[in-house]
């Protein structure tokens, strides 16, 4: 027992050599993958990047969606998906940072009903959106017999939920204990922990979560199909059809018109670049403060 | 007689199936200092914890007995809890100042249960930071945030923040151990003064620090409240075998 350390002098026994081999194997192979993951990214961002800009004028944002062989724009699909998102997160925003926050706040009861709550709202979170949409069709489209934004919302609004939900239960959870109880040793009301202290902690967090969601139901497309559909034309109305991005583009890139196909790369563009600016705010948010306390 | 600020009465107390109080019974005196030693998991932080029923927030606690304060059975569920925890203020291990400036820090628990005209507040507010022997520190910077002190300075504000409430007790559960020996020290001094205003009750390892600062001192071990006495009585001439033992341990 009084050598097992090797001497470097030593040539290197055969178990050494064979772990260094695999070490070397599994970092190349890590990179490899690295690689081949990041240039189907850069493929992906290019292409839409050349392909899109190209058509991207003034007329793309001004113009309405044309006919095939005329000139025209996304300005109604613009308008379309910004008002629908807008309309989903007005209502999964306060009803997620809520249900998020009874999570955090009833962990410890003797009815499980938190725990059975957050496995619910997991499964939703991981609910194939056409799924969302599907319900929204049965339940509200097939009893008004028409498509309309305010359908559209619906589904929009189930896709974000669960993620307003979770991110705020993340958020909240980062909040030492030891805090909140300091408050409530103070007489502080649940009600008053939560708005005073919570809140205040992890607005960063909650904002940085309500970018994610923005993000995450901009470019969803399958529940938008049987819900708000498309409209050629420009409408503000909640009970009729909207045109939307997705759909839009869906629509326009399996068409045999080149214009047609031209505006939806512009409009695949558009989202792509959306949703990168989302995804930059809310990083430098959660980066520049954190949980600040 | 003595002057009984709180008086515990046969107190059981269980966490699921822990049992964690075991028919705990003793007075604590008014405007005085009650201090609380044991092992880790002894119960004595629990035993604090009941007084101002914080331990409500947490796990699946049941609970058994009497604690009168002012003769006001406070396990009572007609006893408002927020009355309570005015009355009963609570100092904990770490400090936990809010992410707001020293004033407001001092402010919060005012600003929930009264309107007090601005000025009123900030007379108040004054007047404890100086009772907490903060204020000197602070006062040029009572619009910084409270997370901006050292970690001595933030317990006192909490300290203060507890003193504005005017409470008749304060709950200090191991208020030095994160602390080093200067902050300690003033921690300890701040006591010796509170005390002719406030009942108070600390739970604390440190055996020095209950020889120094409290009037009676209250040995547990188990559940069990083993010896309770004046702390000169206490320390010189314990009568349980456990206490010798303990006081052999931890000197």
């Amino acid at each position: 027992m009084d050598n097992i350390i090797q001497d470097p002098k030593e040539p290197i026994s055969r178990r050494a050599r064979r772990r260094r081999l695999t070490n070397s194997a599994a970092t190349c192979f890590a990179y490899g993958a690295l690689i081949t993951a990041l240039s189907f990214l850069m493929w992906i961002v290019l292409s839409v990047i050349q392909k899109g800009f190209a058509g991207l004028t003034l007329d793309t944002l001004l113009q309405m969606t044309p006919p095939p062989g005329s000139q025209g724009g996304l300005a109604n699909a613009i308008f379309g998906s910004l008002y629908m998102t807008f309309g989903a997160m007005l209502f999964a925003t306060p009803v997620g940072i809520l249900a998020g926050v009874y999570l955090t706040q009833h962990t410890n009861q003797v009815l499980r009903t938190a725990s059975v709550l957050r496995f619910l709202n997991d499964m939703l979170l991981s609910a194939p959106s056409i799924v969302l949409g599907l319900y929204v069709y049965e339940v509200y489209v097939v009893n008004v017999k028409h498509f309309s934004a305010f359908a559209g919302m619906m589904a929009l609004a189930l896709i974000a939920l669960p993620i307003m939900t979770r991110t705020t239960e993340d958020m909240l959870r980062l909040v030492p204990f030891t805090l909140q109880e300091a408050a409530y040793g103070l007489g502080a009301t649940r009600w008053e922990v939560f708005s005073k202290i919570l809140l205040r902690i992890s607005k960063t967090g909650l904002i940085t979560g309500v970018l994610l969601a923005v993000a995450r139901i901009s470019g969803e497309t399958a529940p938008l199909l049987f819900t708000a559909l498309n409209n050629q034309f420009w409408s503000t109305k909640l009970g009729a059809p909207m045109a939307n991005l997705p759909t839009v583009i869906f629509q326009f890139a399996m068409s045999p018109y080149a214009d047609w196909q031209q505006l939806a790369w512009a409009g695949a563009a558009l989202i792509m670049l959306w949703v990168l600016a989302l995804n930059i705010i809310a990083r430098s948010l959660s980066s520049s403060s954190g949980p600040s306390y | 007689m003595e002057h009984i600020t709180l008086s515990i009465k046969n107190l059981d107390f269980h966490y699921g199936k822990l049992h964690v109080l075991k028919d705990i019974s003793l007075n604590i005196p008014h405007k005085q200092v009650t201090a609380f030693i044991g092992y880790s998991g002894s119960g004595k932080s629990t035993l604090l914890r009941t007084f101002n029923r914080i331990y409500e927030l947490s796990g699946n606690p049941r609970i058994a007995g009497e604690i009168l304060l002012d003769g006001q059975d406070i396990l009572s569920k007609k006893y408002p809890v927020d009355t309570l925890r005015q009355k009963v203020g609570m100092v904990f291990q770490r400090p936990t100042p809010f992410p707001m400036s020293i004033f407001e820090n001092v402010a919060f628990g005012l600003r929930l249960h009264h309107a007090m005209e601005p000025s009123d507040l900030e007379e108040r507010v004054m007047w404890a930071l100086n009772q907490a022997a903060l204020w000197d520190e602070v006062k040029d910077k009572l619009h910084n945030s409270g997370l901006g002190l050292s970690i001595g300075q933030q317990q006192r504000l909490c300290i203060a923040r507890t003193i504005a409430m005017k409470p008749e007790v304060i709950l200090l559960d191991e208020p030095t151990a994160s602390l080093d020996p200067l902050g300690t020290r003033k921690i300890e001094t701040l006591v010796e003064e509170l005390c002719k205003d406030y009942t108070i009750v600390i739970v604390t390892h440190n055996m020095k620090q209950a020889q120094r600062i409290s009037h009676h001192t209250a040995f547990m071990q188990n559940g069990h409240l083993v010896e309770h006495a004046p702390t000169d009585t206490f320390f010189n001439a314990p009568t349980h075998e456990e206490t010798k033992q303990y006081l052999i341990y931890s000197t």
